[in-house]
């Protein structure tokens, strides 16, 4: 377990009306450390992970992000946003910005950057997503996957801390998912804190320091990949396992 | 290798097309003429039009008299149009009662304005931040003092009363237009608001516009307005109507851009907070210039709807185009049967040129967007 924990969820629980979408998480994410979560759909793995920005309010318990406790307050909501960078199912670039724009819009104008090095920290992070020579493109004009890196490149010019990774190649053609896991390691190597919802198992197994099995709002099961893989210790996990690793 | 007889081995000639598929002829084919039905409406259509076209395009031109020094010619001219008196009355349709050796200040904060739109609406134009600037700020200042007048700068006062024609009816879209949409922008992000003051208000006033004929509103604002304010702190009764038309126009385009915020998927919005952007930040960089782009048909749709409101300014007294026309029409000297028509017609082209370029404005507009963010 990590003795410095960069996010930490006490005893968490959040409803959606009366369905109980998150129970009584607890969870402490080191800092550099790789955590793929895992789990069917409607276990709550986008929830939980979408909590650590406060895309989603959690109703009970405490979530700490980088030492700051998200609340109500919205200052604090600003601060955790602007150390966690997200990466999306469905991208969401801005489909009216050139890729260059979307990558220096938030540091230009939440970090204050001038125009210059904001746009010259945007190409530096293209280049590192392989994908420079895209800049002056729009989005709509990009594929699946090229696509998914400039999101990846966009919210790495915030110079986050940690990186939340929501499905990221779920929504890609098969041929086109190596490209975005390969961008997401070399991420990794650097010592990246990542949170990652996905189902790409052998991402997992490579990376991860350990990966969590969520089902119906619970944290089933966490272990280093090689016990969760070899040794599962629930039923449940087991059937999920079985299910998708044929 | 055996050669097959029905395999061609090098490529054929590219021919032309039938000479029936190009030129006029094809056009005429594929557009006018592409079936037995469309054929029908087709010469129907051209049958109308030759029964209807030559005699009033004769009423325009031949017929018309074009030059007279009071009414009797159009009375003895009763088949043609009466451009005469037009002509005649064609600087109290500009300025109405405006005085005549002061009337170059209306020229010239038109001209300002015209060169001011068009560097704001050229979209390859240099500097639009600083046209901006100039045309919000500056020019309402400069063409307020030019119009009124000032006596420390030698330009004389000239009452409102006096005001009218055709500078009215631009200068009430204009302020119409301007204001409204920031005002119907913030309605729409207000009744999307989560703060319940605030979504209360924006509705309230949203279904409250709506609800009422503008007519209503014109007169709610020319008698209720200074209900509501302090003595002294309405300073012309030209303003009320302006006031009424930017509300009225407001409450209609926050329906508009609330339809364009509402397209977005949900994705932008988060994209946009992932990234730390606060509310206004998020709404001015990534939301807005999608939703309002989404909409522009919309929002012309009631721009123009705007423009032609204001012939209604006058039930509250003031001279507007329109009224000028009328009181034109009451001038003994060019009494006569086609005066009306005439100057009526001659009215409807002055709408419809400005109406037809704001249309064609947006058309072109969104042609250019859909280039720059194609699929």
């Amino acid at each position: 377990m990590a003795s410095d924990p960069i996010i930490e969820f006490v005893d968490v629980h959040k409803w959606y009306g009366s369905f109980h979408v998150l129970r009584a998480i607890n969870l402490a994410v080191g800092r550099g450390e790789r955590i793929v979560v895992c789990g069917p759909s409607g276990s709550g793995k986008s929830t939980l992970i979408r909590c650590v920005n406060r895309l989603e309010e959690h109703q009970r318990g405490l979530i700490r992000v980088d030492g700051v406790e998200l609340t109500r307050d919205l200052k604090s909501v600003d601060e955790v946003r602007r150390e966690v960078g997200m990466v999306f199912q469905s991208f969401n670039l801005f489909p009216h910005l050139t890729v260059l724009e979307n990558c220096a819009l938030a540091p230009l104008w939440v970090r204050k950057t001038p125009k210059r090095e904001a746009e010259a920290l945007a190409m530096k992070f293209l280049e590192r997503v392989k994908i420079p020579e895209q800049a002056f493109k729009y989005p709509g004009q990009l594929s699946g996957g090229q696509q998914q890196r400039v999101a990846i490149a966009r919210a790495l010019c915030m110079n986050p801390k940690i990186m939340l990774f929501d499905e990221p190649t779920s929504a890609l053609d098969p041929e086109m998912v190596k490209e975005v896991l390969d961008a997401m390691t070399e991420l990794a190597e650097e010592g990246m804190t990542m949170v990652v919802v996905t189902h790409e198992m052998g991402f997992a197994r490579n990376v991860a320091d350990r990966v969590a099995f969520m089902d119906q709002g619970e944290i089933v099961e966490i272990n280093a990949p090689n016990e969760f893989f070899a040794r599962p210790q629930h039923e449940r996990t087991k059937a999920f396992l079985g299910q998708i690793l044929r | 290798m055996a050669a097959v007889a029905y395999v061609r081995n090098a490529p054929g000639p590219i021919l032309p097309p039938p000479l029936a598929r190009r030129g006029a002829i094809g056009w005429l084919r594929a557009n006018l003429f592409s079936s037995r039905w469309s054929s029908a409406v087709t010469l129907l259509l051209l049958a109308f039009c030759l029964w209807t076209l030559p005699d009033l395009i004769a009423w325009a031109t031949t017929r018309a008299v074009w030059r007279a020094s009071d009414g009797a010619l159009c009375r003895a001219h009763q088949d043609g149009a009466c451009w005469a008196f037009v002509a005649d009355k064609l600087d109290y349709f500009r300025y109405g009662s405006y005085p005549q050796a002061e009337r170059w200040r209306v020229d010239v904060v038109e001209g300002i304005g015209a060169v001011l739109i068009v560097w704001l609406l050229w979209p390859g134009a240099p500097r639009r931040g600083f046209g901006a600037i100039l045309f919000f700020v500056v020019y309402p200042v400069v063409g307020f003092v030019l119009l009124r007048g000032a006596e420390s700068l030698r330009l004389p006062l000239v009452d409102t009363q006096l005001w009218g024609g055709i500078f009215v009816s631009l200068l009430t879209a204009l302020v119409g237009i301007v204001f409204s949409l920031p005002l119907g922008v913030l309605l729409a992000l207000g009744r999307r608001s989560r703060l319940p003051i605030v979504k209360a208000a924006s509705v309230m006033f949203i279904e409250g516009v709506r609800g009422v004929p503008f007519i209503a509103v014109l007169y709610m604002a020319e008698n209720m307005l200074p209900l509501f304010l302090p003595p002294g702190w309405i300073p012309d009764r030209f303003i009320p109507p302006l006031v009424g038309a930017a509300l009225f126009a407001a409450a209609y385009l926050a329906e508009e851009v609330r339809g364009g915020l509402q397209a977005l998927p949900r994705g932008q919005y988060e994209g946009a907070m992932a990234l730390g952007l606060s509310y206004w930040r998020l709404m001015g960089l990534v939301i807005l210039p999608q939703a309002l782009t989404l909409v522009i048909p919309g929002l012309v749709n009631n721009f123009i709807g705007l423009f032609k409101d204001t012939t209604l300014v006058a039930s509250v007294g003031m001279v507007d185009f329109l009224a000028a026309i009328d009181n034109g029409l009451k001038d003994a000297v060019w009494s006569g049967p086609t005066l009306l028509t005439t100057g009526y017609a001659f009215a409807a082209a002055f709408y419809f040129v400005f109406c037809y370029a704001m249309s064609r404005y947006s058309a072109a507009i969104e042609r250019r967007l859909a280039l720059g963010r194609r699929q």
